[in-house]
């Protein structure tokens, strides 16, 4: 199993530092959350371990290797990156999108073969996305949506997936969808990675919170252990009470409302 | 598959045609029996059709073939239908050098292609770096060329305007795209550049795939985004460059050869051959049809696809509007 570890990095674009001197582990064969206020980092986190981002200081390691020193392939053949915002070709079928997904197996000579049939068939079967196969992306609800693009990752067949706010604009029914897909996926031996705003959605379905704030780690650990009013207030600013769930057991957030007079 | 088989019939067919017809009408067993290595019923058959006729008949066929290829690129590079090579400023760049040299200079056929190939391929570059603001788009790529066809069209214009009137007449039937009186010379490169930029086309089909679902995707499944979108342009100007440099800034076969190819292709793929195909088809009809429409008069097949591509452009403006996209 692939482990990703980041050290002292630094991010950013054109000269703006976004993350700075931060350190983690990706927990192995576990399903982690990112979480964080609005532009802390979090996405431009994400696009430094999917070696989308050049670190502007310290190294992200895959398996111990400083990933740009890898070859774009060889990421490819082991971290699966889902954007926040993909784009899908004008008309193109699910099926076909999917498909897409094995890029990063097939070579000039070696074009589409069974073992590409079989993994495409694989991910659809395992996002519940089979009968859409032959209907356009651009006829799809949002949460089928969603799922196509999770089939396409999972097509590339990498140990770690990395998923930038997959459940944003989805409804609260296909919101868990999603998640519980995650759930299985992860059951199934993967190692997700997602970046998630809901936090008590995150506290359900993660074994690790990683909490940013202003592009630094202000905590990383199990959501019973790292979640607290004094975390919820340190990285959102926000005054709540956390209680324990009654149906799971893991945190439950509740906001305070503000003082009226 | 079938609308690729079916397109290079009809571009073929075309191409049959008019080697038979024209001011010395020769019948098709002829027009056969030539192509074949015979005779043909007079002395003159042979001659007619593979010296006169045929460079001509291939030149529409290879130059037709080459904007539909580069223009399926380009607009999938940049995900937008409207983003063809002519539209976004490349034949303006040709058109600019190739004027100034027939207008100032008085330079000869093969000078102002190789002048219009340089020209083009300045622009591109022009282009590619002022539209370039990590990583090229749609909409500022189409704007840029907008913008720069509006200057260098100025420029000709004024070139034409202190020409004397024999040769702003040349540099006139150069600017509206023309096949007539093609030789040798000026088809067999547009052939060999179509046989070594179509197989790097399809080389580079992979990547594009990856590339059209956006950059942090396309890097995601192990493609060099930026490499790979460099490399597919540089084809797709080459191809557009060669071509105008054959047979002048034909309008809207790049445009138009993409857009129909996607419609007659069922699954969604690319369609780069099936463009290619389409291309030549368009060409080899429309060129076919400004010979013969007026004849005797002679038509610039460039005139022929202007009317019939303005339409087309309009409409796929009017529909984009409509869906409230780009596509």
């Amino acid at each position: 199993m692939s482990v990703l570890r980041a050290a002292g990095l630094g991010l950013g674009y054109e000269g703006r530092p976004v993350v700075a001197g931060l350190d983690l582990t990706v927990a192995p064969g576990r399903i982690t959350a990112v979480v964080g206020p609005n532009a802390c980092g979090k996405s431009t986190l994400l696009r430094g371990l999917a070696r989308l981002l050049r670190p502007t200081a310290g190294t992200v390691l895959l398996d111990g290797r400083d990933i740009h020193r890898l070859s774009t392939r060889e990421v490819a053949a082991r971290v699966g990156m889902l954007p926040q915002q993909p784009t899908a070709p004008d008309g193109i079928t699910v099926a076909d999108l999917v498909a897409r997904g094995r890029h990063p197996h097939q070579r000039w000579l070696r074009q589409w073969s069974a073992e590409d049939e079989n993994a495409v068939a694989a991910a659809m079967v395992a996002t519940g996305v089979t009968d859409l196969a032959t209907r356009p992306v651009d006829e799809l609800s949002g949460g089928q949506r969603q799922r196509v693009w999770i089939a396409l990752v999972l097509a590339q067949e990498t140990g770690l997936l990395l998923l930038d706010e997959p459940t944003t604009f989805l409804d609260l029914a296909h919101q868990l969808e999603v998640l519980d897909l995650l759930q299985d996926l992860n059951t199934a031996g993967r190692t997700v990675v997602a970046v998630l705003h809901d936090l008590n959605m995150a506290c359900r379905y993660a074994h690790e919170i990683i909490a940013m704030r202003d592009g630094a780690v202000l905590a990383q650990g199990p959501p019973a252990s790292v979640v607290d009013a004094t975390m919820v207030e340190k990285v959102f600013g926000v005054r709540a009470r956390v209680i324990t769930d009654p149906t799971t057991g893991t945190p439950l957030v509740l906001p305070e409302p503000r003082p009226r007079p | 598959m079938v609308a690729t088989v079916a397109a290079l019939l009809v571009a073929l067919a075309a191409m049959i045609v008019s080697l038979g017809v024209g001011d010395f009408p020769m019948p098709l067993s002829d027009v056969l029996t030539v192509l074949l290595g015979g005779q043909g019923s007079t002395r003159r058959s042979a001659y007619v059709v593979l010296d006169l006729r045929l460079p001509r008949a291939l030149g529409a066929l290879a130059v037709g073939a080459a904007f539909g290829l580069s223009g399926a690129i380009v607009q999938r590079v940049v995900r937008n239908p409207l983003a063809s090579p002519d539209v976004v400023g490349i034949n303006a760049g040709a058109a600019v050098v190739a004027v100034f040299l027939v207008v100032v200079l008085g330079a000869g056929p093969h000078a102002v292609a190789l002048g219009a190939l340089a020209g083009a391929v300045a622009t591109a570059a022009a282009i590619y770096l002022l539209s370039r603001r990590r990583g090229v788009t749609g909409y500022r790529l189409v704007l840029v060329g907008i913008g720069v066809t509006a200057m260098l069209s100025s420029v000709t214009a004024y070139l034409l305007n202190i020409a004397n009137i024999y040769t702003a007449e040349q540099a006139a039937i150069w600017l509206s795209g023309s096949l007539a009186g093609r030789t040798w010379a000026q088809v067999v490169p547009v052939l060999i550049a179509l046989a070594v930029l179509l197989p790097v086309a399809l080389r580079l089909a992979g990547p594009l795939r990856a590339l059209e679902l956006g950059d942090d995707l396309a890097r995601a499944l192990g493609t060099r985004a930026e490499h790979a979108r460099a490399g597919l342009l540089l084809t797709a100007v080459a191809l557009a460059a060669v071509a105008t440099a054959a047979a002048g800034p034909i309008a809207f076969v790049a445009l138009a050869a993409p857009q129909i190819a996607r419609r007659l292709v069922r699954e969604r793929g690319l369609a780069l051959v099936t463009s290619a195909a389409v291309g030549a088809a368009l060409l080899a009809v429309a060129d076919l049809a400004a010979r013969r429409l007026l004849a005797p008069v002679e038509l610039p097949v460039g005139v022929l696809t202007t009317v019939l591509g303005a339409p087309l452009l309009v409409w796929l403006l009017a529909r984009a509007n409509h869906v409230g996209r780009t596509g």
